[in-house]
């Protein structure tokens, strides 16, 4: 249920064959999955393997060499998709507007739309900021943010588009444990809270098995696996091993 | 370079076809337009005064000593209000604000502040470009008008107390009104009117293709000025050209 009383439902999206070079650098090789409608879906990777890449092709900042990309059937770069889905990306760096207070962002995306009064979008501002952990904040820059709170008044900014989609781009880097957890159960409470799919893009393996209904493994531009969190774990891809069990290893003093 | 030219083209039209919804964005016009005007009218002042004062100071002496040093005002008037003031304040607001738009918005740019609008189907010529071009567009003909009136008192003071010139301010004024009228002043207001599109299309649009880091910031702002002033000196030959007719 959302904030109106009213039941929301997430969308699926198709990713279809995408090919992406940049130069002579194929970065996506052919990507291929499917997100189930209100399913939190984790793609995990290495860094470089083209995890945001694939993200900013999801939500439409950029139009593949090659393949399609679906919202609910719909071709993500067809003129409708904008306006028919709400579509939301939280940044890796929170991407707020540094001009505005954060107040001011948070309540953008109704103030240029014009979707309500400003005292009610104010009355919804200082609701989302609460909802994230940020109540009081609302009249601060963004400058004068940490990277945690930053992070935090972003997906304060995507609920108030109350979105059927929702993008995360890497949410619990830079961020100390504790925050990462507060992310990860505020990104886990949203999506039952109402709904929304959520695709987060991160090589937070503890997020990851934590959050995720699904995870895709990412490696050089190819998704090695697909499945639930304990299939992934079970999985004996030696890139995967690797990157689930990569630990220091020192030896002890003498 | 076509490529630039194209998309220079296509961020001029779509920002014309954004004119109608000016009203919404009127908080950011003003508070552009009072950016514009803070930041520039002090130094425009100083310098379409020095500007002519020193054309009374070049020309004055050498029309005494003809005996013409009654048409001081004439052409003191003449050059300010139709080629000096249009065009200095013009490099000199290309300069000021021109590399301010293109190293705000290039730094949005570089730092996904833009990527952010477009997710959420703000639209960025709405949002970011057309208040800029509004506000400039208003700001600097405004400002040429001031600098021609501060520029004609900066030359009849330099011709009233130079002694090698010694035109008294109301020989200088009534000689002026023979020879330049509002026609004069319009002309110069038309041409600054067309050269704060350029700065404004032009540095926008630098700003929007920024790539990399700070250094591509620096390098946008560069070429914003130095393509802005290329452009304003190349159209005010065409102009002046065109308005001879």
């Amino acid at each position: 249920m959302n904030d109106n009383g009213t039941t929301q439902h997430g969308v699926s999206v198709q990713v279809r064959g995408i090919r992406r070079s940049y130069g002579e650098q194929e970065v996506l090789k052919g990507i291929d999955l499917e997100v189930r409608p209100g399913e939190i879906f984790v793609i995990m990777g290495a860094s470089g393997s083209g995890k945001s890449v694939l993200l900013r092709h999801i939500i439409g900042l950029e139009a593949p060499d090659a393949g399609e990309i679906l919202v609910n059937g719909e071709s993500v770069h067809s003129s409708d998709v904008a306006s028919k889905y709400r579509m939301a990306l939280v940044f890796q760096s929170g991407a707020l507007l540094n001009s505005l207070t954060v107040g001011e962002n948070v309540g953008l995306y109704l103030s240029e739309h014009r979707l309500k009064s400003p005292d009610e979008i104010r009355k919804i501002v200082l609701d989302k900021l609460e909802v994230v952990g940020l109540k009081g904040t609302e009249d601060k820059l963004p400058t004068e943010l940490s990277g945690g709170m930053r992070k935090r008044a972003a997906i304060a900014r995507a609920l108030v588009i109350e979105p059927e989609l929702i993008l995360y781009d890497e949410p619990t880097s830079e961020l100390d444990p504790v925050s990462s957890v507060v992310i990860g159960d505020e990104i886990y409470q949203l999506n039952k809270r109402i709904g929304v799919t959520s695709l987060v893009v991160s090589h937070d393996r503890d997020l990851a098995f934590g959050i995720a209904d699904r995870i895709a493994v990412m490696h050089e531009g190819e998704i090695i696996a697909l499945g639930a969190p304990d299939e992934v774990k079970r999985s004996q891809h030696p890139v995967i091993r690797k990157f689930i069990h990569a630990d220091f290893k020192r030896q002890p003093k003498a | 370079m076509f490529q630039n030219i194209g998309e220079i083209a296509l961020l001029f039209w779509s920002t014309i076809r954004a004119l109608p919804l000016v009203w919404r964005q009127r908080a950011k016009v003003l508070e552009e337009f009072h950016e514009i005007g803070n930041a520039s009218l002090l130094m425009v002042a100083v310098l379409s005064f020095f500007l002519g004062g020193v054309i009374a100071l070049q020309t004055g002496p050498v029309l005494a000593e003809r005996g013409l040093h009654s048409a001081i005002g004439g052409l003191v008037g003449i050059s300010m209000a139709k080629e000096l003031a249009p065009i200095m304040m013009s490099i000199l607001i290309a300069g000021r604000i021109g590399s301010a738009f293109a190293a705000e918005i290039g730094s949005m740019r570089v730092y996904q502040e833009i990527d952010a609008l477009r997710t959420m189907n703000i639209n960025i010529v709405n949002y970011l470009v057309m208040p800029r071009l509004v506000a400039i567009t208003i700001a600097l003909p405004m400002l040429v008008t001031f600098a021609i009136l501060v520029g004609w008192l900066g030359g009849a003071t330099v011709a009233q107390v130079t002694t090698q010139i010694d035109v008294p301010f109301e020989s200088f004024f009534e000689n002026m009104k023979n020879i330049v009228g509002i026609g004069e002043v319009m002309h110069g207001v038309f041409k600054s009117w067309c050269f704060a599109w350029i700065i404004g299309v032009v540095s926008c649009h630098q700003g929007l293709t920024t790539r990399g880091g700070p250094r591509g910031i620096g390098r946008s702002v560069t070429k914003a000025v130095v393509n802005s002033i290329v452009l304003i000196v190349l159209f005010d030959y065409v102009l002046t050209r065109l308005l001879l007719h």
